[in-house]
């Protein structure tokens, strides 16, 4: 199936998200689509999954000219999208997440349950139709969505930033679903940010500046740095430590620190960590192995079960999240939508969350709006956050956008301590580079860190010292100057450095 | 300067032209229902487009001010996202409360005015805390606990006034409150009578709203916790103890509701003939209508308490006068409607600004 875009336009107040978008998915292709933060691919997608509206331009499907007034219609003519916040239900097993809604196509029974296993089987997922959702890992809760959309019919499926959320070897487990796709004709177009995976599952590369469609690159050709330039005009940054700024002084002490929930299973079991003034810290491990836990654990979102947590030299182990954050500490959650953003507050409202007890965003008992925004305007200039004001709401603000607005935020006021859970998840490389730089200065001045990523190049590249986490317990220590991705991705999936 | 001017025809464009057409749109459907009835649709449209008179006016006067105090009473706990719909409830208890203690003339003279308000809204407070503390700590829906404690709250009443009352006519009351404790109305008019001394209660509440929600650290809790329970929690706001407070606070407002009457001319308290009920639920739609601001709820309450009043006199035309209740529910789903649509025009007419004022440049992002 063959789609192409011609002249795509449309405008939210205060910008212009899309205009003269040109873009042809060739039927049997990989189709990367790659931009700065903001540049405006979301929206795009959204238009041709029938989310939004264009204000201007066609949707040509295999020649015809196709309106999409709902998501249902796309669907009809076979594009499906799987958005990068999953929209699965816990409670709900594979098969009756994947036929609610399409209960008219094979029906909720064993017909339909046949027609799971027969695309998971066809395409190489690995997915029991009767597991509940809520036993899934990431990695595979995105398979589901995927057959999901399959399962619809869908011969072009749209991935936002699907690798965002995935290890490397889980990388290379959807990169060959999607192989398998492609092969038997199906079409994927995908945005990502990581321009080494662009490179390696893409046929072609279509790139999107400032709202537009600026160039198309061979990836059999084209090197990394040529589409940053593309992208950004600028140069590949890299994670690179400068000096040793590491001192004796602990920040953070987590002593034999345990976790049991409800159902008697263990979290974390018996964690041991001292983070040093001046120190990253990194935490490598595949996603839901106690990283999450072990931040909230820290915050005081969550009580430990035993042991004790120590923030420069005061027990903090029982303290609330509001005290903890009033002694200096920062957080970076992994989740900015449900944690770290209340969507539909402006951005100075925004400023303020998280920092509801310290200047310049309140007054004693009474906020400062003033303050606030002033701040908040110091942070879009800082860190380059793409916004026509601090009064634009932070659902208006691209992915990237607003992961750069929560870091600049969770910067401010000179934390002793950042709890940061994948700080770059989602922006582009240029913003990267400047993140990075930020934590860098932050730590020269004595800033501790506390690093989760899954990007193990940012790991390697940003920390002093890294421990591996594998089902709550720390299993192995490594040094960043010596160990390898390849060796890092081996230990975190438990096998030996 | 200008700046004025263009919030001030904003606010015309669209909040108070979608306002009126919903009300006009309302009172159309009445008529409609009105006219299939059978009824006199000329007579019923006249009744309630009359001007009032000064009697009138100062009904209206007082009852807003209490449907205003109920209005708040749930918009609070709208902005933290739970549905207070005990606020009928809660205001019975405060009023029987207030009046059990006042009539008893404890405290004595003016000061017995304050202390009754305090009364009440302790009283009020505590009936709420009863839902609050089932949901926070037991899971339980403030929403079924608080239909059910409604209920209670009724016959509780009655059952205290009839057995610590004194016998009146028909019904048991309270006790009287004391000449020395009881206000002076703001004579507005010289015919007619005073509009009650504490209808004051729904403007002091009404600045204390906005600037509580707006202003504070507290208010910045409340709405985040009401936006969403899990970036509360993240950013040190227990959405537990928020829910325990904002209804505290409901139930103290609850509490307020009806004392305007009671002390204005009311003085005794008794189920049904010296209170009046339904005024919880009015308040919800009146929070509704209002879009929990207090300019929203003011206009929300005088609307509602002017069809109430001009229903009156619809009996002489020969229309039943529950028919306004009619006019009343679909005001509010109308209002709902019409500022969803103006809603939508106002984002196609920024969006087509921009566009002008981009046309030519293709700068998209910094616009
Ligand atoms: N609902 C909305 N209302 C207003 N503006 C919006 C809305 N959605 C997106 N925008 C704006 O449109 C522009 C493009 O956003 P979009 O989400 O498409 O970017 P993106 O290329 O996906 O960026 P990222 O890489 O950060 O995800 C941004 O400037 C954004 O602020
Ligand atoms: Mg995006």
């Amino acid at each position: 199936m063959q789609v192409e875009l011609r002249g795509i336009a449309k405008r939210f107040p205060g910008v212009i998200a899309n205009h003269d978008v040109d873009l042809t998915i060739r039927a049997g292709a990989v189709h990367a689509l790659i931009g700065e933060n903001g540049a405006g691919k979301s929206t795009l997608m959204k238009i041709l999954y029938g989310v939004q509206g264009a204000d201007d331009g066609t949707i040509v499907v295999d020649g015809r000219e196709r309106h999409f007034s709902s998501p249902t219609d796309a669907i009809e003519a076979g594009i499906g999208m799987v958005f990068q916040h999953f929209m699965l239900a816990d409670n709900l097993t594979v098969l009756e997440n994947i036929v609610l809604g399409a209960e008219k196509m094979h029906g909720i029974g064993e017909k339909a349950r046949g027609r799971v296993r027969e695309i998971s089987a066809e395409f190489g997922f690995d997915i029991d139709p009767d597991v509940r959702v809520a036993e899934l890992g990431v990695a595979a809760r995105q398979r589901v969505e995927i057959l999901k959309v399959l399962y619809r019919g869908a011969r072009l499926i749209i991935l936002d930033e699907p690798t965002a959320v995935l290890v490397p070897q889980e990388v290379e487990v959807l990169f060959a679903n999607l192989r398998e796709l492609v092969a038997s004709g199906c079409s994927v177009l995908f945005i990502s940010h990581k321009l080494d995976e662009v490179l390696q599952i893409a046929d072609d590369i279509t790139v999107m500046r400032r709202g537009t469609t600026v160039g198309t690159a061979d990836p059999a050709t084209a090197t990394r740095q040529q589409l940053a330039e593309l992208m950004v005009g600028a140069e590949l940054p890299s994670p690179e430590l400068s000096a040793d700024t590491v001192t004796d002084t602990p920040v953070l002490s987590l002593r034999s620190i345990s976790l049991v929930d409800d159902t008697g299973r263990t979290l974390l079991a018996d964690l041991d960590l001292t983070i040093h003034r001046g120190e990253i810290v990194g935490i490598a491990g595949v996603e839901g192995n106690g990283q999450t836990e072990l931040v909230e654990v820290i915050m005081g979102m969550r009580r430990a079960t035993e042991g004790s947590i120590v923030l420069a030299e005061e027990d903090i182990t029982r303290l609330s999240v509001r005290k903890v954050r009033e002694r200096g500490v920062g957080f970076i959650p992994e989740d900015r939508h449900r944690h770290g953003v209340v969507l539909d507050f402006s951005l100075w409202e925004n400023r303020i969350l998280g920092h509801q007890t310290t200047a310049p965003a309140v007054r004693g008992p009474l906020l400062s709006p003033g303050g606030a925004r002033r701040d908040a305007e110091r942070i879009i200039d800082a860190y380059d956050v793409r916004t026509p004001s601090v009064h634009t709401t932070a659902r208006a603000l691209s992915g990237g956008n607003q992961q750069k607005f929560i870091v600049g935020r969770e910067m401010s006021g000179d934390p002793i301590l950042l709890l940061a859970s994948h700080p770059t998840r989602g922006v582009d490389v240029g913003a990267q580079a400047a993140i990075w730089d930020h934590i860098r200065r932050a730590r020269q001045e004595g800033l501790g860190v506390l690093l989760i990523s899954a990007d193990l190049d940012e790991l390697i590249g940003l920390s002093d010292r890294l421990e591996v986490i594998l089902r709550g317990h720390f299993t192995a220590q490594l040094d960043p100057r010596e160990v390898t991705a390849q060796e890092l991705g081996t230990a975190m999936t438990g096998g030996a450095a | 300067m200008s700046q004025l001017v263009r919030r001030v025809t904003q606010m015309v464009t669209y909040s108070i032209v979608p306002t009126l057409v919903a009300i006009a749109a309302a009172l159309l459907a009445t008529a409609a229902i009105v006219w299939i009835s059978g009824a006199p649709v000329g007579g019923f449209l006249e009744a309630m487009l009359s001007v009032p008179g000064q009697r009138d006016l100062v009904i209206i006067v007082n009852q807003a001010s209490m449907i205003a105090l109920s209005a708040f009473a749930a918009a609070i706990c709208f902005r933290m996202n739970i549905f207070n719909i005990g606020v009928e409830g809660q205001y019975i208890i405060g009023a029987c409360a207030g009046a059990f203690f006042a009539g008893s003339g404890i405290v004595p003279g003016p000061l017995n005015i304050l202390a009754t308000l305090v009364v009440a809204m302790l009283a009020g407070m505590a009936w709420a805390m009863i839902a609050a503390v089932l949901n926070v700590t037991r899971g339980v829906s403030e929403v079924i606990s608080a239909i059910m404690l409604n209920y209670v709250a009724l016959t509780l009443a009655g059952y205290l006034v009839k057995t610590y009352g004194s016998k009146s006519g028909y019904t048991f009351t309270t006790g009287t409150i004391p000449p020395s404790s009881q206000p002076l109305g703001f004579g507005i008019f010289s015919g007619a009578p005073d509009v009650w001394a504490l209808s004051i209660l729904a403007v002091i509440v009404a600045v204390g709203y906005s600037f509580l929600l707006g202003w504070t650290r507290f208010g910045f809790d409340l709405r985040t916790a009401g936006e969403s329970r899990t970036a509360a929690l993240a950013n040190g706001i227990n959405p537990k103890k928020m829910v325990l407070i904002t209804m505290a606070i409901s139930g103290a407002i609850a509490g307020l509701v009806w004392m305007p009457s009671f002390f204005g001319s009311t003085h005794t308290f008794g189920i049904p003939e010296y209170f009046q009920r339904g005024l919880g639920f009015t308040g919800l739609a009146v929070a509704l209508l209002g879009r929990n601001t207090s300019l929203g709820i003011f206009f929300g309450a005088t609307l509602f308490a002017f069809l109430s009043t001009q229903s009156n006199r619809l009996q002489s035309v020969g229309v039943g006068r529950d028919v306004v209740e009619i006019t009343q529910g679909v005001v509010v789903l109308m209002v709902v409607i019409a500022f969803e649509i103006s809603r939508r025009v106002k984002a196609r007419r920024e969006q087509e600004s921009v566009a002008r004022e981009l046309g030519a440049t293709s700068e998209g992002v910094r616009a």
